[in-house]
């Protein structure tokens, strides 16, 4: 079987094109880099996502977070539910955790904010 | 008398800044209209940026943060609140805080990097009444990501650029159902990886010459037309469709924010609405120099920032008095490209080309020609308007040449 897939790793984009036997990847092609290989690896066995968000601060400001490396991809309405349950205490730093080990991630902040 | 002052303290204006200092200026002077630095990547959380700049991918506000670290260890000077009032042509800024008043700089050298602002002219040719929840995407995105409100629960996106695909996952991840993403051209003007993993991953359709013909709703949108276009871009009657929806957001395109250019007499390039420079991004008032989303709108923050290095670099070397050996060359588009950056090299040095197309072309050509001779080419399996191209001239390239046309070839 093949399967159409774009490779989000770069802006480049490239289309690739996969060669599947029963789940397992058996060629890749159309990659201008090894990790379109890579990528394309992950998303017909373990596809993967990184979660970019927000939380609430203490004071009820806005926090910019992410997951430090991508989760599994049919996790991440979960992530954002938990995502959206927590709260950040303050002052906070660029890469400080501010939810522990959720889905093999920390979701840590992507911006400073003082306390007032 | 200050050497370097710098107006808009975004990617452009802190990447130039930085570049200045490096080159050996101390007295530099960033002025920034809003209440902190970083421009528009403030909004912008989500990641992938960085990665041509840092090899790694970041969110905006953490490739912001890198240059703003920069900017407060070698103590470059900014303002922030302050709101640029004009400039004049022999380089004397006015400019207003709530703490100064108003008041005036002299510059030795002045770069240009206020960017650009949201399209808003897909609002108007719209048929209907004009109910809450219309946003152009930008605002929504700041509304989501920076004040923690949501502008509505189902969406319609009228535009597939970046910022529209973007924001069609936002909105998705914080629950609203995005219904469609209309786009009037055959071809969306967003990244490719931006469809992927913005539309496809949460199944939200991408309809590919549609537009938004009505809007519906008295106080509040309650839905809007959309239409098919035929390929004269104009609607068909009978493909007419209600879509119930609270929210419309507009990602019609960004225009480069150019009032103050204009106040100080520089010509611009009627194709990007940014002025026209040189390979220095000099405008053509000495001293004053242009970089980012002022000069034309980039696709990614790291040719922003590659592009503001030069812009600084430049405006270092003139403010210390150094030129290099001069020439006279006029760069020269067929159409299919719809303009370079720089359009005009006036110093012998290599010179890297930025450009876009007009629409999607597969296995092309790129010429650079010189009296009708090839004097460069590469090959591309693709090129599209979402997306910036790049040319390199070597220095050996430009002696006695007069006129480059860049051309592209469909094979
Ligand atoms: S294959 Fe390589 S170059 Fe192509 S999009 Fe993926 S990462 Fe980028």
């Amino acid at each position: 079987m093949k399967r159409a897939l774009t490779c989000i790793v770069c802006p480049v984009g490239c289309s690739l094109e996969v060669e599947l036997d029963g789940g397992k990847v058996m060629s890749v092609t159309g990659n201008t880099c090894p990790r379109g290989a890579k990528y394309a690896e992950a998303e017909c066995t373990a596809p993967e996502r990184t979660v970019t968000s927000t939380v609430r601060c203490t004071d009820g400001r806005i926090l910019s977070v992410k997951t430090d490396r991508p989760i599994p991809k049919e996790k991440v309405a979960e992530c954002m539910k938990i995502i959206n349950n927590a709260i950040a205490p303050l002052p906070v730093c660029v890469g400080d955790v501010i939810i522990k080990d959720i889905f093999g991630s920390n979701v840590i902040a992507t911006k400073n904010i003082n306390a007032l | 008398m200050t050497d370097l002052v710098i107006i808009g303290g975004g990617p452009a204006g802190m990447s130039a800044a930085v570049a200045a200092y490096e080159s050996g200026i101390r007295d530099i002077l960033i002025l920034e209209r809003d209440d902190s630095l970083g421009g528009i990547l403030k909004q912008c959380i989500h990641n992938g940026f960085g990665l041509h700049k840092f090899g790694e991918e970041l969110t905006g506000p953490e490739y912001a943060w890198k240059y703003e670290q920069r900017v407060h260890e070698l103590g470059i000077e900014y303002k922030l609140n302050t709101m640029v009032l004009s400039v004049s042509p022999d380089k004397v800024i006015t400019a207003t805080n709530t703490e100064d008043g108003i008041f005036t700089v002299e510059a030795k050298a002045i770069i240009l990097a206020m960017g650009c602002r949201e399209r808003s002219k897909g609002a108007l040719n719209i048929a209907g009444s004009r109910p809450a929840g219309i946003f152009s995407a930008g605002t929504a995105q700041k509304f989501v990501n920076m004040e923690g409100y949501m502008p509505g629960k189902e969406v319609v996106i009228l535009g597939s650029g970046d910022i529209g695909l973007i924001m069609a996952r936002r909105m998705t991840l914080e629950g609203a159902k995005v219904k469609a993403v209309c786009e009037l051209m055959p071809y969306s003007g967003g990244l490719a990886r931006n469809i992927e993993q913005c539309l496809n991953d949460f199944d939200i359709p991408l309809r590919l010459s549609h537009t938004v013909v009505q809007i519906h709703g008295k106080e509040r949108l309650e839905g809007v037309t959309i239409a098919k276009v035929d390929e004269r871009r104009q609607p068909i009657a009978e493909t007419r469709e209600f879509i119930p929806c609270d929210t419309l957001l507009l990602s019609v395109g960004l225009i480069p924010e150019n009032e103050l250019s204009l106040g100080a007499g520089i010509d611009l390039d009627p194709v990007t609405n940014g002025p026209v420079v040189d390979q220095d991004r000099q405008t053509c008032i000495e001293g004053i120099y242009s970089c980012g989303n002022v000069l034309h709108v980039h696709d990614l923050v790291d040719y922003v920032s590659e592009e503001a290095e030069i812009a600084g670099k430049s405006a270092a070397e003139y403010i210390s008095g150094m030129s290099g050996e001069k020439t006279n060359i006029t760069l020269k588009t067929d159409g299919k490209i719809r303009y370079t950056v720089p359009s005009k090299i006036t110093s012998k040095k290599d010179v890297k080309v930025y450009f876009r197309v007009a629409d999607v072309y597969r296995n092309v050509k790129i010429n650079v020609l010189s009296g009708g001779e090839v004097i460069f080419s590469k090959k591309k399996p693709k090129v599209a308007p979402g997306e910036m191209e790049t040319v390199m001239l070597k220095k050996d390239m430009l002696e006695n040449v007069s006129e480059l046309s860049f051309e592209l070839e469909v094979m």
